[in-house]
C-alpha cells in the first residue's frame, strides 16, 4: 500500500518537472523547428513540387562557383585555425597558471566581442589607409598600399580570427585531460623532446583535433557577415549567396534549398563526429 | 610540476597569434579618435568630433535603446524557460529528457541564415515583421541554448539528494525551487542571462530579415553604415561596443571565478 503511495507520488514529481520543461520546449518547437521545417518545405514545393531546386546543384555554374568558394574557404581557415591554434593551446597548457590567465584573457577578448565588430575592425585594419598599409609603408616595406581588403585575403584573416578562439578552447580542453607524466616518462625512457612530442603527446590530442577541426569547419560553411564585409562582394560564400536570393531576386525556391543544403551538410558532419567523439563536451564548458 | 616543454619557437607562435587575437579590439580604439573623415589613424591629432557626432545623432541613440530593451526582455524569456528546463531535465535524467536537451543545444550549430530564412516565412504569415515582439521571440529562442548550458554546467555539481532531502523534508516543488535548487545554481543562471543578454545584442543576420521598416538595433544600423558610407563614426560604434563587451566579460569571470572555485 505505502510503497504504491510513494511510487505514484513520485510520478506526480515527475510529472511536475516535466511540465517546468514544457514551456522552453513549446518555444523551441513552434519558433524554431517548425521556420527549420518550413525552409525544408519550400525547398522542395517552390516554385514546382518536386527536387528540380536540388538539381541546380548540379547544373548551375554560379550554384557550384559559391560552394566551391564556401568550402574552400572553409577548409583553409579550419587548417590555418587548427595549425595555429594548437601552437596556443599548447603554450597554455605548459605555461604556468597566472600566464595562464593572462592567455585566456587574450582568447576570450575577441570571442566575445560581436562578429560584425570584429569584421569591421578588420576592415579598419586591413584598408588602404588603415593602421597596418600605414606601418608597412612607414618601415618601407612597401611603396604602396597592399590589397587586403575587399578580397579573399581579407575574408580569410578575419575568419581566421574569429575562429582561432574555439579552435583553441576545444583543443585546449582536450590537452588538459592528458597526463603530461607520459610525456615525461616517454623522455625518461630516452626519447628526445620531439620524439615525445610526436610519439606521446600528439597523438592523445587526437580527438580535440578531430573536434575543433569538425567544429570550426561547419560553423566556417556558415558564415555570412564576415565574408559579406571583408570579400567586398567579390567573395560570395553560400549564406551571403542564399540572402541575395531572397532579397534581390526572391527567389525562394533556391535560397531555401541553399539554406537546405547548408543544413543538412553541418548536421551531417555533426552526426558523423558524434560517432567518432563526444560532441557534448565540444559545446558543453 | 613542469613536465611539458614546447620549443622557444612554440612559444614565441603561441604569442605572436594571441597579439593577432588582441589586435583588431585595440587598433579600432584610436580609429575612433581620428582627425580625418576616413578610417585611419590620427594624423595631427586626437579629436573628439566623431564621438561628438555620434552621440549628438538620435538615430544611433534610438538604436542603442532599441536594442537594450530587445536584449532585456529576450533574455528574462530565455532566463525563465532556460533554467526551468534545464532543471527538469537534471532533475529526470531520462533518456528522453536528454534527448531534450540535445535539441535545446540545437540552434548553436544550425547556422544562422538558415533560421532567419524560416523565421522569416513564418513571420509574414504572423504578420510578426518589423514588430518588436517578433525580434524578442527570436532571439529568446536562440538565446536558450546560453542558458541551458551554463545552468546544466552549474546543476552537474549539485548534488541531486538535495532535492531528495528538501522533498522528503516536506517542501513543495516550488520550495525546493526557490529555496534549495536556484540559489545553489544563482552563478550559472547569470552567467546564461549574461551570454543570452549578448547574444541577442548582437544579433544581427536575423534582425535583417524579420526588422522590416521599422526596427533598426544597433547591430543593424552599423551594418546598414558599413555598407553605405563607411565613416569613423562607425568606429566609434565599435568602440564603444567594445568597452561594454570588455564590462560584461569581466563581469562573467569573476561569476566563473565564484562557480568553480
Amino acid at each position: 500500500m505505502r510503497r504504491t503511495a510513494v511510487l505514484s507520488r513520485a510520478k506526480d514529481i515527475n510529472r511536475v518537472y516535466w511540465l517546468i520543461l514544457l514551456p522552453a520546449l513549446l518555444m523551441l518547437v513552434v519558433l524554431y523547428f517548425v521556420p527549420l521545417g518550413n525552409v525544408l518545405m519550400t525547398s522542395v514545393t517552390d516554385p514546382k513540387p518536386g527536387l528540380g531546386n536540388y538539381g541546380l546543384l548540379f547544373t548551375s555554374a554560379a550554384v557550384q562557383k559559391t560552394l566551391i568558394t564556401t568550402v574552400r574557404i572553409a577548409a583553409i581557415t579550419t587548417a590555418f585555425a587548427l595549425l595555429l591554434g594548437y601552437a596556443v593551446a599548447y603554450a597554455m597548457r605548459a605555461a604556468t597558471s597566472q600566464r595562464q590567465r593572462v592567455m585566456l584573457f587574450c582568447v576570450l577578448l575577441p570571442f566575445w566581442i560581436s562578429v560584425l565588430v570584429r569584421s569591421f575592425a578588420w576592415l579598419t585594419i586591413l584598408g588602404p589607409q588603415g593602421p597596418l598599409n600605414a606601418a608597412l609603408m612607414g618601415l618601407g616595406l612597401t611603396d604602396e598600399p597592399l590589397a587586403l581588403s575587399r578580397n579573399e585575403t581579407g575574408v580569410l584573416i578575419a575568419m581566421v580570427h574569429v575562429m582561432l578562439p574555439y579552435a583553441i578552447l576545444t583543443l585546449y580542453a582536450n590537452m588538459r585531460g592528458i597526463d603530461a607524466g607520459l610525456v615525461s616518462a616517454a623522455r625518461s625512457l630516452g626519447a628526445s623532446r620531439f620524439q615525445a612530442f610526436r610519439m606521446v603527446f600528439l597523438p592523445a590530442t587526437r580527438p580535440g583535433l578531430i573536434g575543433a577541426g569538425s567544429l570550426v569547419f561547419i560553423l566556417s560553411l556558415g558564415f555570412y557577415v564576415t565574408p559579406a564585409i571583408l570579400g567586398g562582394g567579390r567573395v560570395l560564400m553560400v549564406a551571403q549567396y542564399t540572402a541575395l536570393q531572397i532579397n534581390e531576386t526572391m527567389r525562394w525556391g533556391l535560397g531555401t534549398m541553399l539554406a537546405a543544403t547548408l543544413m543538412i551538410a553541418v548536421l551531417g558532419t555533426l552526426w558523423a563526429l558524434s560517432r567518432v567523439i563526444d560532441v557534448k563536451r565540444l559545446f558543453g564548458t | 610540476m613542469k613536465t611539458l616543454h614546447p620549443s622557444g619557437i612554440v612559444i614565441a607562435l603561441a604569442w605572436l597569434v594571441l597579439s593577432f587575437l588582441a589586435l583588431p579590439a585595440f587598433a579600432v580604439i584610436p580609429v575612433s579618435f581620428t582627425d580625418t573623415r576616413y578610417l585611419a589613424l590620427p594624423e595631427e591629432h586626437w579629436s573628439l568630433q566623431h564621438w561628438r557626432a555620434f552621440l549628438s545623432n538620435q538615430d544611433w541613440i534610438d538604436s542603442i535603446g532599441q536594442s537594450l530593451w530587445i536584449a532585456v526582455v529576450s533574455t528574462v524569456l530565455s532566463v525563465v524557460a532556460g533554467t526551468l528546463c534545464a532543471i527538469g531535465c537534471w532533475r529526470l535524467s531520462s533518456r528522453l529528457s536528454e534527448k531534450v536537451r540535445t535539441l535545446m543545444v540545437l540552434p548553436m550549430a544550425v547556422p544562422t541564415i538558415v533560421y532567419a530564412l524560416g523565421i522569416y516565412r513564418l513571420y509574414v504569415e504572423l504578420d510578426l515583421v518589423g514588430t518588436a515582439l517578433g525580434v524578442i521571440l527570436a532571439h529568446a529562442v536562440t538565446g536558450l541554448p546560453f542558458v541551458v548550458l551554463t545552468v546544466s554546467a552549474s546543476l552537474s555539481n549539485l548534488d541531486p539528494r538535495l532535492e531528495q532531502a528538501a522533498r522528503g523534508l516536506g517542501a513543495s516543488v516550488r520550495q525546493t525551487l526557490r529555496y534549495v535548487i536556484v540559489p545553489n545554481i544563482l552563478p550559472g543562471v547569470l552567467s546564461g542571462a549574461i551570454f543570452a543578454f549578448i547574444h541577442s545584442w548582437d544579433e544581427l543576420i536575423v534582425v535583417l530579415f524579420i526588422g522590416g521598416r521599422a526596427l533598426f538595433t544597433l547591430p543593424r544600423r552599423m551594418w546598414d553604415g558599413i555598407n553605405d558610407n563607411l565613416d569613423p563614426v562607425i568606429a566609434v560604434v565599435a568602440t564603444a561596443m567594445i568597452l561594454f563587451t570588455l564590462l560584461v566579460l569581466t563581469a562573467e569571470l569573476s561569476l566563473r571565478a565564484k562557480r568553480a572555485p
